[in-house]
């Protein structure tokens, strides 16, 4: 702590030897992930940006339109390679879980058997059509009416017009089934196919059919996920890998603008790795009301750590659980204490002292996670107050256009600050938690200066914001400027974290690693 | 629709009942609640039982599941040792159930779950782990459970 001079220095040019070695090692982690995403689908579109960040990843927003053209496109082209009709092609795909290459191969190998475990057994080629059998029963109603209309699937088990509809109504509407569904034979495990469900069932059920499809292929990628905002119906790409995450945090954004991580779907929590993330929310639900109050009306005994509440009474404390006597006031031992009960004015005493310092051990980790935790929760209820403040201002943008003559492009400097607010803020709201479950070492010197920076220019911006509106226009400049410093210090503090998460510098007192 | 199906299969059951099964309606109007009395299978902790069950169609019947559930208490891992009885496992769950399955099936079913129980899908988990660890002390309690609650 007294060295802060030394690490520094030490650090700076640390810190350029480390701009070197970024370069490549960036490089070789973009390989890596592009290595795994063998999928020529998806990866023809994809921009490298030449100028790309530690903290930035590849990714592509997709709307459901291109969703369902990708499928068809690799339905296509495993067809061709299989000699199978598009419709056989597609259960085979959605079966092995959109794995290409995995399929072609087992294919190549075993045929049948790959047809057989998708429900494709053997085949009989005819178009499907319904058709009426002389002395039929239909084995789910019982129905036997001459003229009974009937279908069956290619594995020959035959039913009723009425009841397969049915069967197909509810698994689609009430189960939210789709690729998966089986003939309805009990044993028979052969799937519904594309054509035959076109056949059978209504308008309105088959546009159902359709999302669900399309679902169950982004549910079934592992490079895919849907956007978490609520009604967006798009979904992103990205290469980044569940066993990466340790070493990226995969920030993407949506084409409806949703920040969010694609390797835990929340939002945007740059520079936290997703681990510590979700242990974070999880201890702030469980604890932070919990610890705030411990802090404030309880003292741990000074001999065996149990907290203690003073709920009245004199200050002779007796520890319930180990039976120790001390003071509440100098936390030294009661028996000390000679005549002068209920006055202490002994606090210089050996005994307080060892009290206090054992006091003050085990009040450590909770206040150190106070520390964090009100940072953290202060800039999210900031970002919520610099939002509302905003949402007035931009009423008032209207006025600024009116009494400064500025055009409505020239009054965008404020939305321009206030979207640079809120994303500062998020990112600023992380580096707590992130920082919560960091050990110290010379790195984190660095990290909290950068903190520090973007906090201060944060704070710097977000004070304009409550100036009177008529004075906003002579400040247009000042603000641009300091909303271009935000966004400078915001990159400069994530490429730093990013950098060393990716060579596995930084040093956590928690798993961050997957699965690990 | 449903109700051709259920009648006949009903006075299928009545034509042909299964062994050591009887079955009756309840309430004549209702052909949707079945009452079944199943006697314990030969060799099985629950012989000399008898126990009553409860099939109920749902009006989705064929196309969703019926519930079986046992009236009568009795030890065994796959029921619910509550004042329902439940079971839920194999055709008897909505993704696995298919319409074409039948209620002779059904009733074939939980008769061969009295005589093997089924301890991997299990709604009891501490009666499983004694049907795996400790089938002896199993046994005891099935029978004494019997003795108690399923005497003729």
């Amino acid at each position: 702590m007294d060295s802060d001079d030394e690490f520094m220095s030490g650090l700076s040019s640390q810190d350029e030897d480390f701009g070197g070695v970024e370069e490549s090692d960036d490089g070789s982690l973009g390989d890596e992930f592009d290595e795994d995403n063998p999928d020529v689908g998806f990866s023809q579109d994809k921009d490298i940006k030449p100028g790309k960040k530690a903290y930035e990843v590849d990714f592509k927003a997709f709307s459901p339109e291109d969703i369902q053209s990708h499928q068809d496109k690799q339905i296509d082209e495993v067809s061709a390679i299989l000699g199978q009709s598009s419709e056989a092609t597609a259960i085979l795909l959605r079966h092995l879980r959109w794995n290409k290459e995995r399929l072609i191969e087992a294919y190549m190998e075993r045929p049948d058997s790959v047809l057989e475990t998708a429900g494709l057994g053997p085949e009989s080629a005819q178009a499907p059509t319904t058709k009426v059998v002389k002395g039929f029963t239909c084995e789910i109603c019982y129905d036997d009416i001459p003229g009974l209309e009937t279908y069956a699937l290619k594995c020959g088990h035959r039913y009723c017009v009425d009841c397969y509809r049915q069967y197909l109504a509810q698994k689609i509407k009430d189960e939210g089934e789709a690729a998966r569904i089986q003939c309805p034979t009990n044993g028979c495990h052969r799937i519904v196919d594309a054509k035959s469900l076109d056949l059978l069932v209504a308008a309105e059920l088959k546009s159902r059919y359709q999302v669900l499809l399309t679902r169950t292929y982004v549910d079934d990628k592992e490079n895919l996920k849907w956007c978490p905002a609520p009604n967006c119906e798009y979904a992103v790409e990205c290469g980044v890998k569940k066993r990466d995450l340790g070493k990226i945090v995969p920030t993407v954004a949506c084409a409806c603008k949703h920040r969010f991580c694609f390797g835990c779907t929340l939002s945007d929590h740059q520079p936290a790795p997703c681990l510590p993330v979700k242990q974070w929310l999880k201890k702030c639900e469980d604890d932070s009301e919990t610890a705030n109050w411990i802090s404030a009306n309880t003292k741990e005994c000074p001999k065996c750590s149990s907290t203690i509440e003073k709920n009245g009474g004199c200050n002779h404390m007796t520890c319930r659980k180990c039976k120790h006597e001390f003071c509440w006031m100098c936390m030294g031992l009661w028996s000390e204490h000679g005549t002068s009960w209920y006055n202490c004015n002994r606090f210089e005493e050996r005994s307080g002292l060892d009290g206090r310092d054992a006091q003050a051990k085990s009040r450590q980790s909770l206040e150190r996670y106070l520390h964090y935790y009100n940072r953290y929760a202060n800039h999210e209820q900031s970002a919520k107050l610099d939002k509302d403040l905003y949402n007035k201002t931009e009423r008032k943008m209207t006025g600024l256009q009116l009494t400064s003559g500025m055009s409505w492009i020239e009054v965008q400097f404020l939305d321009t600050a206030s979207q640079a607010l809120q994303t500062c803020r998020q990112t600023l709201k992380w580096t707590y938690a992130f920082a919560y479950y960091l050990q110290r070492n010379n790195m984190t010197e660095i990290f909290e200066d950068n903190q520090k920076d973007l906090e201060m220019a944060v704070e710097n911006l977000s004070e304009m914001f409550e100036k009177p509106t008529a004075e906003l226009a002579a400040l247009k400049v000042d603000m641009m400027d300091k909303t271009s410093y935000c966004n400078k210090r915001r990159v400069i503090l994530l490429d730093y974290t990013a950098q060393k998460l990716k060579t596995g510098e930084w040093k956590f007192n928690v798993d961050i690693a997957m699965g690990a | 629709m449903a109700q051709k199906r259920i009648v006949k299969e009903y006075s299928e059951l009545q034509k042909k009942p299964l062994d050591g099964m009887r079955i009756s309606l309840p309430s004549e109007a209702d052909m949707h609640q079945w009452q079944i009395l199943i006697d314990g299978p030969k060799g099985s902790p629950y012989e000399g039982g008898v126990f009553t069950l409860h099939l109920s169609l749902p009006t989705e019947y064929p196309f969703k599941p019926p519930t079986l559930s046992f009236k009568t208490k009795i030890y065994h891992p796959n029921v619910t040792n509550d004042d329902k009885g439940s079971m839920c496992l194999g055709m008897l769950r909505a993704d696995e159930w298919k319409p074409s399955s039948k209620i002779d099936a059904v009733l074939s079913f939980a008769k061969a779950l009295l005589l093997e129980p089924q301890p991997d899908d299990a709604v009891e988990g501490g009666i499983a782990r004694e049907y795996k660890e400790n089938k002896k002390e199993f046994i005891k309690n099935a029978k004494a459970w019997t003795k108690q609650y399923a005497k003729k």
